[in-house]
């Protein structure tokens, strides 16, 4: 055991490890780029279905984008991951103390997406945040913020729709998360929280740990694999569906019902969405392949924040904590804010 | 005999972490006592903001993570 200890001492280059990760990239840029000629030749060589048949062109898309989205799940997720070792929420705490509102809810969203967050901890970290005096609609914005702009859907979105669509995704979801926590400070809904939260007190001052290279690394791989392991099957049955869609649904067909024009198409695609939760892997595909079909995107990026970011469990688990009434507020905060991006692009687009 | 407490309200993660801790204590012949705090109010005693959270004696040695093998037998020994 004292091996750890002069570790610590004596910082070393992990060459052995740097090898190994620029070959995996290697490796990586290698199948990336292998995927789309190989995809064609099984569809159009190895089956010989006619090019431009609805079959082949189902097929070609679905093994095109099954390894390509596997891909970039696993090497984004990985550098994001990596990324998220450098950060912690005893960290985001600290930073967050002391700020005032606006100034908090602006850095609470930001820390949302790079805090490492499972909506399972979502009990102990409101409480942890509420109890050291961070306001409750700054604490709003990073519990808004984290689950929502979430690795796999931006990843998804970035592979399916490109980096623009990707983008204005977790920049709608800031703002959502920034306004959504001012409201809700605002409101003054203190009351609203379950009592017990306000007598803990808590002693001891956390933990924090010194990573070293390699183990930042190894828990990076860690995520990769749970992550990937968790999604994979809804990537490929969501992209299966959306391979049908795209080789079988006519042109424009979703216009009439998911476009611009049919203005009730956002708070149903928002409605639509709650039931989805955490399954915004198999959504994606589906919802990519609408859009291709008529679908306008303000519906499309209510839909997926609303898969995303309005989730049932996540309002079950913060029961815990919050009364009802103020459950309600959030969600309802939330629903009325997608709802208003969704509207919001349709008209700018 | 060490006292081992495992934090966290029955997630994926705190099943995972007490099952790694009994691996551990089985292959290396550690005796502890292995607990499960699952009450919030209870929990946040120690100050923690991500569970799951490994209490050895009363002191907080980990917190929101799995911690890998070598570092978990550390901790426990």
């Amino acid at each position: 055991m004292d091996d750890s200890l002069s570790l610590q001492t004596k910082p070393e280059i992990p060459w052995r490890l740097i090898g190994l990760l620029s070959l995996a990239a290697a490796l990586w840029l290698l199948a990336y780029n292998t995927i789309q000629p190989l995809a064609n030749w099984i569809a159009y060589t190895l089956l010989a279905l006619p090019q431009g048949s609805r079959l082949g062109e189902s097929l070609a898309f679905f093994f095109y984008d099954v390894p390509k989205i596997i891909l970039l799940l696993g090497g984004m997720i990985f550098l994001i991951s990596l990324l998220r070792t450098f950060f912690s929420p005893e960290q985001t705490r600290a930073m967050l103390g002391g700020k005032r509102e606006g100034v908090g809810n602006v850095l609470a969203a930001l820390l949302g997406i790079v805090t490492p967050f499972c909506s399972c901890s979502a009990v102990p970290l409101f409480i942890g945040f509420v109890e050291s005096g961070i306001p409750l609609g700054v604490t709003f914005s990073f519990l808004i913020a984290a689950p929502t702009i979430n690795e796999v859907a931006v990843v998804m979105l970035f592979g399916l729709f490109g980096w623009k669509v990707a983008g204005l995704y977790i920049a709608s979801g800031l703002v959502i998360a920034i306004l959504a926590g001012v409201v809700i400070g605002r409101l003054k809904l203190e009351r609203y929280v379950e009592d017990f939260v306000w007598q803990i007190k808590s002693q001891g001052e956390g933990v924090v740990e010194k990573l070293t290279f390699q183990e930042r690394v190894e828990r990076s791989w860690e995520s990769v694999k749970e992550i990937v392991g968790k999604v994979w099957l809804y990537v490929v049955v969501g992209i299966a569906v959306g391979a049908g869609i795209h080789g079988y649904v006519p042109e424009s067909a979703l216009s009439s019902i998911m476009g611009k024009q049919a203005w009730w198409s956002v708070p149903a695609a928002v409605l639509l969405g709650i039931p989805l939760y955490s399954n915004a892997a198999g959504v994606i595909p589906i919802v990519s392949a609408l859009m291709e079909k008529g679908a306008s995107l303000g519906t499309v990026l209510a839909f997926m924040m609303s898969v995303v970011g309005l989730s049932l469990p996540e309002a079950i688990i913060l029961r815990r904590v919050l009364k009802p009434q103020l459950i309600a507020v959030f969600i309802g905060v939330i629903g009325v804010a997608i709802i208003i991006t969704g509207y919001l692009f349709n008209w700018i687009m | 005999m060490k006292n081992v407490k495992i934090l966290g309200s029955g997630c994926a993660n705190c099943k995972r972490l007490e099952q790694n801790v009994r691996n551990l204590a089985d292959k290396h012949n550690l005796q502890l006592e292995i607990e499960k705090v699952t009450d919030y109010a209870e929990i946040m005693k120690w100050n923690i903001l991500s569970t799951p959270g490994l209490v050895v004696d009363g002191k907080l040695v980990s917190a929101g993570i799995i911690p890998n093998d070598q570092r978990l037998l550390e901790m426990l020994q």
